[in-house]
């Protein structure tokens, strides 16, 4: 009789026609270890079947890319022999499940493959979404959430510096929490997976292993119904203390030469790090089940291979380097066991109490990984928005402090503060502007980061939505004068079965693809977490951009703060008064609807490379992107940071006072710069093709308009502050 | 001045605090481990860096002060060695005794990290000497266990001995409970030994030693130090 029956294969997430290949590349009928194998390298998680396609066709390389897609990082050439490391995945589903642990280990998971590639992580950033504020489980997940990245990240004393936090009931039942790492190592220092040298040692190290998130990776390839609480044993625990030793421990031993390869055990564990590093070294892997260190009695290879225990690595070392290795981990306290060895068979063997329980070909099992061209369907273009059919507000003063404290634009600084975002003493810019900058170490240059994504905008046109996504994270990051240089990304969407979502993918895929082009902002990593779906209800499709640029002097920098009283004000960029899709028309009537703002990827790269050339030649030392909400929030948080108010002229021959103010047009910044230095950089813009033009003054402890009161600033302040604590507290 | 660091399974800012140490005094510290069982010879002064020292199981610092190089640490605070005590270094000295009073969660029971004002009360020991009485300085805190708990008598005796080396206020210098911003009884955020050679605080004068990150108020402390002990 059969051991594997139709219901054990539909458990296992693989479709007949899987199964069908799976019976084909093997020869013969799986085992259940060998099933479970297949199960989680083929789920969506790790195959990438849905997306992979569509991946293929965003650019990859640039001058300064050392290491693109595919390995656990990228990598990116910052001069004078540093590299930058960094990544960004999502941990939406176990987060979900279990807030705490869920974000926990998604700060856990995402520094392994930094460090892993030899970096010491020296930023961390989150994006995050959750559902209506009104929504029963928002804020006990907010809670959670935060408690968990803060709990992970403090403790291993990596500055969290970024991020960002929205709120919108498409997220009701599938919140969204990214992480990014960015790290830094040497480049004649930076370690691959690829397994290499026949008979080289196989060598366990990190945590023990136990029975925790077995299925992980399978779970995150579903969509969730009124059952997925009950996954909760499938969410992994934390334990970021073993991670900071691994992290000591693994760069000390990296500072030898003994590694030869070297992959962290992230989701499908022990199963996905054996297989890939076969699998890129075009080697096999022998592994002896015994020796794995466990922490529960009785596993059985099935439990040892597709746990998700955390902080585990997997190497390769160099024969005769063992008990060196050893003893760097044994000083750190950290489990090391060598548990098998490289062969040239190509296949995935693996013994457990005396008998070999799995015999797969490594090079079918990742080559032949299922790839679906899935059917798509584009989404129907929304009319643009005449501004002249939206009445003008009564008071718009009342206007913007509604904008100010409501839940998307109100200060995140609850969030921010229960990160540490100074541990390492290179924190420049901190938290809460356009993008932070990290000074690096031993050098005059810094580095600047930021994350973006606008998900209503890519709800609407996912093509302009994800040129957008792109350019807002180019956008913060000039803001601050940073030369952007690459970006990772992480595809939050929907079941990509249903040919609507698969079209909400292909199209930001495209408007992504676009813009990293024309601002020559290659993706060199990133992630795909498909299935966000509950019941049918899909979340907004939400193309996180993380971003990194460089300053070749890190004390040239902008910062959002008005600095100074009697500055005067500059738009650099063209404002249209774009109102679909804006803040302000869901704050003003209700209305999700209408084009989002074009993106002109020409205007946006002339408009970026004036502005970043008046910071890095210390002419402009404030400066703040203008995006959600337009101008006018744009300003307010500028006087906010800095604790001076500004007299604003709205300018002649403005149709729509509105529309001009809170209209989210892109490719804008707001500069201020010394009242006699105005004149010569508007007549700069004016020779560079830009388009510029005085705006107010700053001083004052309000905003007026055009001679008249707006807000004053300390009830504004009360307003944007107030909002997410009085929101946290309630019982 | 020569100077060390002891390293915990778990510190995480050591370096920063070598920076600073390195900054004020122009040598590096030596950084020691905590299974070391003797100090180099002649040291001048000890630091407790910040961080989760055993990843704060158990009780922050409880695992810590038991480890073997606190005997050394001990005996050497006791022939008067400077020892400076921050965040989870504070932590430690308190649970192994060289400072009394005890740190619990964060009234608010949430991590904080943030700029604070501090009243510098004391300024007659190697460490505060550099700042004027009652100086306010501007620093962060980093912490989610940094609630100072001691009972009203001891509380009593550490302010009429002057061993209340800093305490939280606002940009005015003015003390309430409000501006305690972890919940710290009487605002103390830091407080001597006996003998004034052990300084514990939860604040972080070493991220606060250059204009660029913010501010230099924190320079001040490390400076005192590199003048008392050449």
């Amino acid at each position: 009789m059969s051991q594997i029956t139709p219901e054990i294969i539909a458990g296992h997430g693989l479709t007949t026609d899987e199964y069908a290949r799976v019976l084909e590349i093997m020869g013969r009928e799986p085992n259940l270890t060998e099933l479970g194998i297949f199960s989680v390298m083929w789920s969506e998680h790790c195959s990438y079947k849905s997306s992979r396609v569509h991946l293929k066709t965003l650019p990859t390389s640039g001058p300064r890319v050392i290491c693109g897609p595919g390995e656990n990082a990228g990598v990116v050439d910052l001069g004078d022999g540093l590299a930058a490391i960094f990544k960004m995945e999502s941990h939406n589903h176990p987060s979900f499940i279990e807030p705490y642990q869920g974000a926990a280990t998604g700060v856990g998971g995402i520094l392994r493959d930094v460090f892993t590639m030899g970096a010491r992580p020296i930023a961390i950033l989150d994006p995050l979404r959750f559902g209506a504020p009104d929504h029963p489980k928002t804020r006990h997940l907010v809670g959670g959430v935060v408690a968990g990245i803060g709990g992970y990240g403090n403790c291993m004393g990596i500055p969290t510096v970024g991020g960002e936090c929205s709120f919108h009931p498409a997220y009701d039942g599938n919140i969204l929490v990214n992480a990014m790492t960015v790290g830094l190592a040497r480049t004649d220092k930076i370690f691959y997976s690829a397994a290499a040298g026949v008979g080289n040692p196989v060598v366990y190290v990190g945590s023990k292993t136990g029975r925790d998130g077995i299925h992980g990776a399978t779970m995150a390839s579903a969509e969730f119904d009124e059952t997925s609480e009950e996954k909760r044993p499938t969410v992994q625990v934390g334990d970021p203390f073993t991670e900071k030793l691994l992290l000591e421990a693994c760069l000390e031993l990296m500072a030898s030469d003994a590694i030869v390869a070297i992959q962290d055990m992230g989701a499908a564990g022990l199963t996905s790090s054996s297989v890939e590093m076969a699998s890129k070294g075009g080697v096999g892997i022998e592994l002896m089940l015994d020796h794995v260190p466990q922490r529960e009695t009785g596993m059985t290879a099935y439990e040892m291979m597709l746990s998700e225990s955390q902080e585990r690595m997997l190497m390769i070392l160099k024969p005769g380097r063992e008990a060196a290795a050893r003893a760097i981990f044994e000083k750190w306290g950290l489990a090391f066991a060598v548990i098998g060895l490289v062969t040239d068979t190509g296949r995935l063997v693996l013994h457990h109490r005396g008998a070999v329980v799995a015999d797969i070909p490594v090079g079918p099992l990742t080559d032949q990984s299922p790839i679906y061209h899935r059917p798509w369907e584009p989404t129907p273009p929304q009319p643009p928005i005449d501004p002249a059919t939206i009445a003008e507000p009564a008071d718009l003063g009342a206007a913007l402090s509604a904008l100010l404290g409501s839940p998307d634009l109100c200060s995140k600084r609850w969030i921010i503060e229960q990160y540490d975002h100074l541990v390492g003493g290179d924190t420049v810019v901190r938290p809460g502007g356009d993008a932070a900058l990290l000074r690096l170490p031993g050098s005059p240059k810094g580095l600047a980061v930021a994350t973006d994504c606008t998900p209503r905008y890519v709800q609407a046109d996912p093509v302009a939505g994800g040129a957008q996504a792109v350019a807002e994270c180019w956008r913060n990051l000039t803001a601050v004068g940073g030369l952007p240089l690459a970006i990772t990304d992480c595809m939050n969407f929907g079941n990509p079965e249903r040919p609507r979502i698969m079209g909400q993918f292909v199209g930001a895929i495209e408007g992504m693809a676009q813009a990293c082009r024309a601002l020559d902002f290659p993706v060199v990593s990133g992630n795909v977490s498909l299935y966000n779906e509950t019941k049918g209800q899909g979340i907004l499709p939400t193309p996180a951009i993380g971003g990194i640029a460089l300053l070749d002097d890190h004390t040239r920098f902008a910062t959002i703060a008005f600095k100074a009283p009697g500055e005067a004000i500059l738009v650099v960029g063209r404002t249209a008064g774009w109102l679909g899709q804006s803040l302000y028309l869901r704050s003003a009537t209700g209305r999700e609807d209408g084009a989002p703002p074009p993106v002109d990827l020409a205007a946006e790269r002339r408009t970026g490379d004036f502005v970043r050339d008046l910071i890095v030649r210390g002419q402009v030392r404030t400066c703040h992107d203008v995006a959600d909400g337009g101008l006018l929030v744009a300003l307010a948080e500028m006087a906010l940071a800095g604790g001076r108010g500004a007299d604003l002229t709205t300018p002649p021959g403005t149709r729509h006072r509105a529309a001009f103010w809170f209209g989210e047009d892109q490719a804008r910044y707001l500069v201020a710069v010394p009242a006699d230095a105005a004149g010569a950089i508007l007549a700069a813009a004016a020779a560079a093709g830009v388009v510029a033009a005085a705006l107010g003054v700053t001083g004052g402890d309000a905003l007026t308009m055009d001679g008249r009161a707006l807000a004053d600033l300390a009830a504004l302040r009360q307003v944007h502050e107030g909002w997410l604590p009085a929101y946290m507290a309630q019982a | 001045m020569k100077a060390a660091i002891v390293v915990f399974p778990g510190s995480n800012r050591e370096r920063d605090a070598g920076r600073a140490i390195t900054q004020a005094s122009g040598t590096a510290p030596a950084y020691l481990w905590h299974q070391d069982t003797s100090l180099p010879a002649g040291l001048d002064l000890i630091v407790l860096p910040g961080g989760f020292s055993y990843g704060d199981y158990l009780r922050c610092g409880a695992m810590a002060a038991q480890s073997p190089i606190m005997r050394e640490v001990k005996a050497a605070a006791g022939r008067g060695v400077a020892v400076l005590g921050i965040c989870n270094g504070f932590q430690i000295l308190a649970e192994a005794g060289l400072v009394p009073g005890v740190l619990m969660r964060n009234a608010s029971l949430r991590f904080i990290c943030r700029n604070v004002h501090l009243k510098v009360v004391a300024t007659n020991s190697m460490f505060t000497a550099g700042y004027a009485p009652d100086q306010v300085i501007a620093v962060p805190v980093a912490h989610a266990e940094g609630n100072y708990f001691a009972d009203d008598h001891t509380l009593d005796r550490l302010e009429g001995e002057g061993r209340v080396a800093f305490r939280y206020c606002d940009a005015a210098g003015v003390v309430t409970p409000a501006t305690s911003v972890n919940g710290s009884a009487r605002n103390i955020a830091g407080v001597f030994n006996d003998r004034r050679n052990v300084l514990g605080m939860m604040p972080h004068p070493e991220n606060m030693t250059e204009a660029m990150l913010g501010g230099s108020d924190g320079s001040a402390l490390f400076a005192s130090l590199a003048k008392a002990l050449p």
